[in-house]
């Protein structure tokens, strides 16, 4: 396993060098657009990453409610952090691109922005919860608010999607296909940040494992410590004194 | 079945009777939204042709933050001499404690609704043009919307720190499209100009799905240990 890891920072580091190759030099240059479009292969590949690991978070959420297995816990926390930081990407591009392209940094009325930033809100309070609550039940309720969460997120969208029909919107993309070339980068795109996603949570999941590991070893300790010899072996909360 | 019923029905009574006693909730909500209907009016300051389309805005958000005051203090008082913990190690089933707590909230609010909504007439020069009846059911089912999700995430918040600022910040992205319903919904009565009938809808598959998830996992977080 240990070995592995590098590896697949080479081959992450790789694509992510051939995908932004591939953006800026090889993809040909958008009709309407010129070259700004270019963002959309940072743009489009981030919000599939970010919707995918959402998923990820919850179903893993599923599985912890069921089995109670904390690895389950591990990976649905990993891929909410994850899946902010993506998501976080998606709403920082997106209006980069949109003030050149639309005239307008946000359309209030879009049902994209409008739904992603929601799903942004929903995991950010999820991370908070599991920042601000005790450790024993941390992971139960924050489970309980992934399930939650998912149950929202087909409501944002068809609630935003009627009142959108009712309102007036900038004129977004329409139709069109799109160049075999374009495709072909963004799929290479999507590709490299699907690796370097994978990458980010996977050591993140050691991280964490690592830390629960130490909890217990340390709560384990402070159990048993009454005798001279805990006392030795907690070096710790004697310099803090 | 039957203990379900008669759990509830004793809790709702002794949280009504509780509340008529001390008039706690119901004097903080009503004086916090007067003060937001009053901040609200030197802010916007709007004609009645205007108020007519923000008002919907106003009165919701005053409903909302109000109802968190009233949410808040849920579960306070059964933390009071371990009540919480008793009923955990009693046979009574933890939904009809969740029902209680969230039909006792619905009362309130709705209390609070009716007493606040014909002084949000007065000092906008209200004038419904649409089909007035349909505010009634929006109410109804967004109040609902607002309570059983707030009487859940209050629970939740229960065991984390500083439980006060946590309920508004679980509770409100996940009302997002409640919120959006209720207001939309309003402003299109109070201006007579859509059908409000999908928000209504809208509201009712909120309602029904937070309500079927609520007493699904309620269990689970009053007994997570």
């Amino acid at each position: 396993m240990k070995r592995l890891f590098p590896i697949l920072s080479v081959i992450t580091a790789a694509s992510l060098a051939y995908a932004l190759y591939q953006a800026l030099v090889v993809a040909p240059t958008d009709a309407l657009q010129g070259e700004v479009y270019r963002i959309i292969y940072y743009h489009v590949p981030s919000a599939w990453t970010a919707f995918l690991l959402f998923l990820i978070n919850f179903v893993a959420s599923v599985v912890y409610l069921i089995r109670r297995s904390p690895k389950a816990d591990i990976v649905a926390v990993v891929s909410a952090e994850v899946g902010v930081v993506f998501c976080t990407i998606v709403l920082v591009t997106g209006p980069i691109w949109a003030r050149p392209v639309w005239g307008i940094w946000w359309a209030p009325g879009d049902i994209r922005l409008t739904s992603t930033l929601v799903l942004w809100l929903i995991y950010v309070s999820y991370l908070v919860l599991r920042r601000f609550s005790s450790s024993a039940q941390t992971q139960m309720l924050a489970a309980a608010l992934a399930v939650f969460g998912a149950l929202d997120v087909p409501l944002v969208y068809f609630s935003i999607w009627f009142f959108r029909t009712q309102h007036p919107q900038p004129v977004i993309g329409g139709g069109g296909s799109m160049d075999p070339r374009m495709l072909h980068t963004l799929l290479i795109s999507w590709l490299a940040f699907l690796c370097f996603a994978f990458l980010i949570c996977w050591s993140r999941f050691r991280l964490e494992l690592l830390k629960r590991e130490v909890e217990q070893a340390h709560a384990m300790e402070s159990l048993v410590g009454a005798g001279a010899s805990a006392k030795a072996s907690m070096p710790l909360s004697r310099s803090s004194r | 079945m039957k203990s379900l019923w008669a759990v509830t029905v004793a809790t709702l009574v002794k949280d009504i009777r509780l509340e008529w006693r001390s008039k706690d909730a119901l004097n903080s909500m009503l004086f916090f939204s007067l003060l937001v209907v009053v901040i609200f009016m030197f802010s916007f300051d709007p004609l009645a042709e205007e108020s007519r389309h923000i008002v919907g805005g106003l009165v919701w958000v005053a409903f909302l933050f109000a109802a968190v005051v009233a949410l808040n203090q849920t579960w306070a008082r059964e933390l009071r001499n371990q009540v919480l913990d008793a009923y955990r190690v009693s046979p009574a089933p933890a939904n009809a404690l969740f029902l209680a707590k969230a039909l006792g909230n619905f009362i309130f609010v709705i209390v609070l609704e009716a007493l606040m909504t014909p002084l949000f007439v007065i000092f906008y020069n209200l004038h419904v043009l649409g089909p007035a009846w349909q505010l009634i059911p929006i109410g109804l089912l967004g109040t609902w919307a607002l309570v059983v999700n707030g009487t859940f995430f209050a629970a939740m918040s229960l065991r984390t720190r500083n439980r006060e600022i946590m309920l508004p910040l679980l509770l409100f992205p996940i009302s997002i499209p409640a919120v959006l319903g209720m207001v939309a919904g309003t402003t299109a009565i109070l201006t007579g100009e859509d059908s409000a009938h999908f928000y209504i809808v809208l509201l009712l598959t909120y309602d029904v799905v937070f309500t079927t998830a609520c007493l699904g996992l309620f269990g689970t977080i009053l007994h997570a240990e």
